[in-house]
């Protein structure tokens, strides 16, 4: 794991992962050569502190889309291993195949028994072909919502992990009925008989995000992204030149701050400095603490009032503020 | 999500490159027939030589569908907004206005077929490729609850080659999730909902309202599906197999109904308002 985070180097982390080597190496000279360098230590300590601090203080969205796609970022089963006390994974979507790129499964945290799903990017070339990049079939989607269903029938709330790219843009999935399987998944889910908790961990690539995104809460994690088009995308649909995906990011307005601040989200959890895969036991225990505040409100609603709840999310949603008659 | 606007200036051109006297004739973008407009439009926009279903418009839409002189719209001093002030915006908006002479990509209201209530929907490729904005997921939701609260069914007729619309961002995709709890919300009750799909509907719309029918009829030839053709070339690296994610090969693969050509969608809604309400 340790080595291959550090082969994925952001631009803009450069300067820190150069300083925290050389910081690295004095501390090793120091031990062996018997030299007292404390203080020179301690003044590299202090500048990285401040450079982090800069750094990570106001990343533009470009930043942020970076890091949401960083190859090291914690993924849905490193997060599941991490914050689940037990847990098990089920396969299949029972009409056509096992989509790796869409995992679920069943779990406990502390006394809560839930219903886990979510988005599985690789941790490696070769598992990311296996994973599709995390972009899923309809097969994923209609595995989703069959273990869905199952969480209804036994009145267990459902967690569900996003990110993707997208739904994968494929001749099968076409012929599958991608739009079919992302469609009936909103329904599935706008209609629910469980609770809902939806964190978007990465990336939110758009209807495949969507496609199992409809939930009672939405959370971000602090440099998580949501969009309707990628900035490459819409860089090239707008200026037919895909060297602005700066400007496009942040015309998108994709970021958990901006998306917040629109309502289209309920909380954003903090990530550690320097972004979720500088710390991921950290990042874990965030989303754990999260999931377990959220569950705790949610299941204490009863189902009723939670479905017009819901509902009344949805309705409301994209409405200027001044119109929202909740 | 680009290639819509090339479809769309094939069409303009289809339209365009006529050399013949302006507005008498119009070439079949497909078989180069050369048709009498007068001819066209009493064959519903269908070339009588190959059956090539040309755009129409949504008012076109409403006028073949509906009984005469039915029609009463609703909600249709919605504004548009532009929630994230997005550059370049507003004269996209301004530019589909003039385009179609329609506030947004959609209309909605109530009408009648064949004497037989109905709430209806009609999304138009002129606006903006027909993509799904705030208005859209708005109207969609107030004509659900509407024909809830009558207890008639409701009719969606799709144009939407421009799936979600990226001017409005992350407000955009949301109205995926908002019209579908809607109409979700209606079927549950017991509502009929008949989607009707025409050329070209695509991505957010594709993969929200337009996919969940209890019924689902497309218009021969109809390009419909989640990513567009371009994009998926581009991932793919392969040329697409013949007639992909046309409406032939969507019920060849069990996705819709049925395949209707237009002079009989009308009759065909006629006869499955019969069958399963009136
Ligand atoms: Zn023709």
């Amino acid at each position: 794991m340790e080595e291959k985070n550090s082969k994925y180097i952001l631009g803009f982390e450069k300067p820190l992962v150069e300083l925290e080597n050389k910081i690295q190496e004095l501390k090793n000279l120091s031990e062996k050569e018997g030299i007292d360098l404390k203080e020179d230590i301690q003044r590299l300590k202090d500048r990285l502190r401040r450079l982090e601090e800069n750094t990570f203080k106001n990343l533009t969205p470009w930043q942020r889309v970076q890091l949401a796609r960083h190859p090291a970022r914690p993924k849905t089963l490193t997060i599941v291993e991490l914050i689940f006390d037990e847990w098990i994974e089920l396969h299949g979507d029972r009409l056509c195949s096992d989509d790796q790129a869409i995992v679920a499964g069943l779990g406990k945290i502390n006394e809560h028994r839930l219903v886990w799903i979510g988005h599985q990017k690789g941790e490696s070339i070769k598992e990311n072909l296996s994973r599709n990049f995390g972009m899923a079939h309809p097969e994923g989607y209609r595995k989703a919502k069959r273990i869905m269903s199952l969480a209804e029938k036994f009145h267990l709330p459902v967690v569900s992990f996003i990110d993707t790219p997208g739904a994968y843009p494929g001749i099968e999935a076409e012929e599958r009925g991608q739009a079919e399987a992302i469609a009936s998944n909103l329904e599935k889910m706008s209609q629910l008989k469980s609770p809902i908790l939806v964190i978007i961990i990465g990336e939110g690539g758009s209807g495949g995000a969507l496609g199992i995104g409809v939930g009672d809460r939405v959370l971000m994690l602090e440099n998580a992204i949501y969009s309707v088009i990628s900035p490459e995308g819409c860089a090239a649909i707008l200026w037919k030149d895909q060297s602005k995906v700066e400007e496009a990011a942040a015309a998108l307005k994709l970021t958990a701050q901006d998306l917040l601040k629109l309502n289209i989200i309920d909380g954003i959890i903090p990530e550690p400095r320097g972004g979720a895969h500088r710390d991921v036991e950290q990042t874990a225990s965030n989303i754990k603490r999260a999931i377990l505040r959220e569950i705790e409100t949610l299941k204490a609603i009863p189902l009723e009032e939670l479905l017009i709840r819901r509902k009344i999310k949805y309705r409301t949603m994209g409405k200027p503020r001044g119109e929202v008659d909740e | 999500m680009g290639w819509f606007q090339k479809t769309y200036n094939r069409i303009k051109k289809g339209k365009k490159k006529i050399d013949v006297p302006d507005g008498l004739w119009t070439k079949c973008t497909n078989c180069s027939e050369i048709i009498y407009n007068k001819t066209l439009d009493e064959n519903f926009r269908v070339c009588p030589k190959c059956g090539y279903h040309f755009y129409i418009g949504a008012w076109k839409r409403i006028e073949i569908t509906l009984d005469e002189g039915s029609f009463i719209q609703y909600n249709s001093s919605l504004p548009s907004v532009n929630p994230l002030n997005f550059p370049g915006y507003e004269e996209k908006l301004k530019k589909g206005k003039g385009k179609t002479g329609l506030d947004e990509a959609i209309l909605i209201g109530e009408g009648k077929i064949e004497g037989k209530q109905v709430a209806i929907a009609v999304t138009d490729f002129g606006f903006m490729g027909g993509s799904m904005g705030l208005v859209m997921g708005e109207r969609i939701v107030f004509i659900a609850d509407k024909a809830a609260e009558k207890n008639i069914p409701l009719i969606i007729i799709s144009g939407s080659g421009g799936g979600a619309r990226m001017h409005e961002g992350v407000v955009s995709l949301m109205q995926m999730a908002k019209v579908a709890s809607a109409i979700g919300e209606f079927k549950s009750k017991g509502g009929l909902y008949i989607s009707v799909l025409t050329n070209p509907t695509m991505g957010g719309a594709m993969a929200s309202f337009a996919s969940i029918g209890d019924i689902i009829i497309a218009e021969p030839g109809a390009l419909l599906g989640f990513a567009g053709p371009r994009v998926i070339k581009q991932t793919i690296k392969q040329q697409m197999p013949k007639g992909f994610q046309r409406s032939e090969s969507l019920i060849k693969h069990g996705m819709i109904d049925m395949v209707v050509e237009r002079a009989k969608i009308r009759p065909t809604l006629n006869k499955l308002l019969d069958f399963l309400v009136f």
